[in-house]
């Protein structure tokens, strides 16, 4: 049985900060800068909100945001763990409020320093020790020099490359088409900066078989996402965006990152889950939809999202993205913004907001004749994803 | 003016210090001027055997050190001795004089290691020559200390140069030539700070018998009692039967490699740089996360065979390690 909050709600609003290495302001400050930005994208006032969702790693606590940007009581607050997992899940978790009525307007958000200030590549080195489940999940691989999401990820990479004969150069090629996208994004880091395969097989070690190009930016900034009812967002000053899915999941043997213990250990149980959810709940097929944006932290985990949603089969991903296939022009133009890799690396909200403008049709890389984009969450976690569309 | 916690000033600590160092540097003048022991004699009176040894040694071919005639026919008249064996002529052998007197220089040294300066490496030597000598001369040498130098810091460490002059004389009393010699007592540099201890592993009550009993040297696998599954990481409830009884085995310490990588960045100064990882699948058929030893990144290859030994890391962790099959 598949969940039923398809079409209960929508997205009416999103606003963001700029997107940088160095905000030179406070995160608090991104984050009140981002939902004033999101309130007035969908032409409502502070007091229409009383919902508000964040991620656990958020440092900035809603009722703080409330009490800045003027908005009042709240009947609905809450926050998803897992780091960028928790993306669509902030969603998720808003459509439940907006379809149950536990909330109207709900603001998800997302704001930080994760360049200027505690560096989110650090991974676990730096963090205190604790005789908690939670800490313990690291007590495995820490001691033996495996601290940082590079080089959990890199792990897994090197069997799928194993298994399925994918090669540096196929990774290469999901970060040569984000860098592409995000070229022509002004909003992005990477505006102007494209890079051929060469330079990505150029760049250097960070965890062998991860080059540099394959693991996305760390950046300052703030994004912010509204969800109301389908109803009210079509009073309101944008063209409403449907979210058609939505859905959260985590695997068998699941583990923060680390989910070494599984038989197969190259595949993403957890956000099959989550595609299976998705398709399900919402009818459609992966031929339904016309661009994606995929997690990219690490570019392997995009090849290996791509056979999770079933767009091909295990172990072709790397056959599917060749020519161009991935970037604009191809049948599946991925992370039209840049993505993580190329426009900035905010925890994946940045990536919902790509979605809504593909839909609504004002991406700067705008794919012809949207009418349904697949957004996925933090991959190597529990994570979430969502299906948006338009309105009818 | 900067106040330290204990109240004291920034600039007085600083004066103190080098006024310490001044009243040392002066204690240390002293000793300058004065001669170390009694004239040395030269064993024997220069000679044309040790004259060859040196010339054919180095390939000196300059005919006046060995050929009368040809030393006849040059300026000075008859064969001379190379200037630069000077030194050579008063020299005693490899055995070591016993020297340990309580003159001058010894009592310097002791000034000198009473502060740590205990290191010495010689560092230059300059001879000035008056005149050739000849076979037949018959040479002393008195030592006397020529210059302390103030506190000096170099590559090896903070110390004094210390020069002592060697004065080389003939039967007469007259000198043939001199020799600046010069050392650094120092303290030696202290050495580059020790590894850090590698990230320690959070311990709970679900997990410490596992890495105690890697302390004591042997690698454990959990085993279900309900059910008599194997597991790894440690755990409190089997998933398979729910049993919450369990013990545990030795593991056998075979294996192969599952899947590796090779960090290079970010550097955590416990690790040594490419790291290498790896993820073992153990015969038992449990996984496990350990680094590799003796073993360069060219040789892991995925399925390849490895043994698996407990090492101690630090004083409060030791962990398997995997040596791969030959």
């Amino acid at each position: 049985m598949s969940n039923k909050l398809g079409r209960t709600a929508a997205i009416c609003g999103i606003g963001a900060t700029e997107f940088s290495k160095d905000s030179g302001r406070s995160e608090m400050k991104l984050a009140v800068e981002a939902v004033s930005a999101a309130i007035d994208d969908a032409g409502l006032t502070p007091s229409d909100v009383d919902g508000m969702v964040t991620y656990s790693t958020d440092n900035n606590p809603d009722v703080e945001i409330a009490r800045n940007v003027g908005i009042g009581g709240l009947r609905h607050f809450s926050r998803v763990h897992y780091g960028g997992g928790a993306a669509c899940g902030t969603i998720a978790l808003a459509t439940m409020a907006v379809a149950t009525g536990a909330a109207d307007v709900v603001v998800c958000y997302r704001a930080f320093n994760e360049r200027s200030g505690r560096r989110f590549g650090a991974g676990v080195q730096d963090l205190p020790n604790a005789a908690t489940a939670e800490r313990a999940q690291f007590s495995y691989t820490s001691s033996q020099g495996l601290l940082t999401p590079a080089s959990w990820v890199a792990m897994v990479a090197r069997r799928y490359m194993h298994l399925y004969g994918a090669t540096s150069e196929d990774f290469g090629r999901v970060a040569v088409a984000m860098r592409k996208h995000a070229a022509t994004n002004p909003a992005a880091w990477f505006y102007n900066q494209p890079i051929t395969l060469e330079e990505h097989q150029q760049s250097r070690w960070i965890v062998d078989p991860l080059h540099l190009f394959d693991c996305c930016q760390e950046s300052d900034g703030a994004q912010a996402i509204i969800v109301t009812t389908p109803e009210r967002a079509r009073d309101l000053k944008q063209k409403p965006v449907m979210i058609d899915a939505v859905a959260q999941g985590a695997g068998k043997d699941q583990w923060t990152m680390t989910s070494f213990y599984r038989d197969d250990i190259a595949q993403l149980p957890e956000m099959k889950i989550v595609a299976d959810e998705l398709w399900s709940s919402s009818g459609l097929t992966p031929a339904d939809i016309q661009t994606a944006v995929l997690y990219d932290h690490f570019s392997p985990y995009v090849l290996m999202q791509l056979e999770e949603f079933g767009f091909c089969k295990r172990g072709e991903a790397k056959d599917f993205i060749k020519n161009g296939n991935i970037e604009l022009g191809g049948d599946l133009p991925l992370n039209t913004h840049g993505g993580q890799l190329g426009e900035a690396y905010i925890h994946g909200m940045n990536g919902i907001a790509e979605g809504v403008r593909q839909v609504r049709g004002t991406s700067v890389n705008q794919i012809p004749r949207v009418e349904h984009v697949l957004v996925s969450a933090g991959t190597g976690v529990p994570t979430s994803g969502l299906i948006l569309g338009v309105d009818r | 003016m900067a106040i330290t916690r204990e109240g004291m000033t920034v600039s007085q600590t600083q004066q103190e210090t080098d006024a310490d160092k001044k009243a040392f540097y002066e204690q240390l003048q002293g000793f300058v001027g004065l001669q170390i022991g009694p004239p040395q004699p030269a064993p024997d009176e220069v000679n044309i055997p040790m004259i060859r040894h040196l010339v054919e040694a180095v390939g000196d071919e300059n005919p006046i050190y060995l050929d009368e005639a040809a030393a006849k026919a040059s300026r000075h008249g008859e064969v001379v001795a190379p200037p630069t064996m000077l030194q050579a002529w008063v020299m005693h052998g490899i055995t070591p004089r016993s020297n340990e007197g309580d003159g001058p220089y010894e009592q310097m040294n002791r000034l000198l290691f009473s502060k740590g300066f205990t290191s010495v490496v010689a560092t230059n030597c300059e001879q000035v020559y008056d005149r050739y000598v000849k076979p037949g001369d018959r040479l002393s040498m008195t030592t006397t200390i020529d210059s302390i130098s103030e506190e000096k810091t170099t590559g090896l460490g903070t110390g004094h140069f210390v020069t002592t002059r060697q004065d080389y004389w003939d039967a007469d009393g007259n000198r043939v030539g001199s020799m600046l010699f010069r050392i650094i007592r120092f303290r030696p540099a202290a050495k580059s700070k020790p590894k850090p201890p590698r990230p320690a592993p959070a311990t709970t009550h679900d997990n410490s018998w596992w890495f105690d009993a890697l302390k004591d040297g042997t690698l454990l696998i959990q085993r279900c009692k309900g059910c008599g599954e194997l597991r790894n990481p440690p755990h409190p409830m089997c998933a398979s039967c729910r049993s919450m009884e369990w013990d545990s085995i030795e593991a056998k310490g075979t294996g192969s490699i599952h899947s590796y990588v090779v960090t290079h960045y970010p550097v955590v100064p416990s690790f040594d740089y490419p790291l290498p990882i790896l993820l073992v699948d153990l015969d038992e058929g449990v996984r496990m996360v350990m680094n590799p030893i003796d073993a360069t990144p060219e040789d892991l290859q995925i399925g390849r065979k490895v043994t698996i030994e407990v090492h101690k890391c630090d004083p409060d962790l030791s962990l398997p390690f995997a040596r791969l099959a030959k």
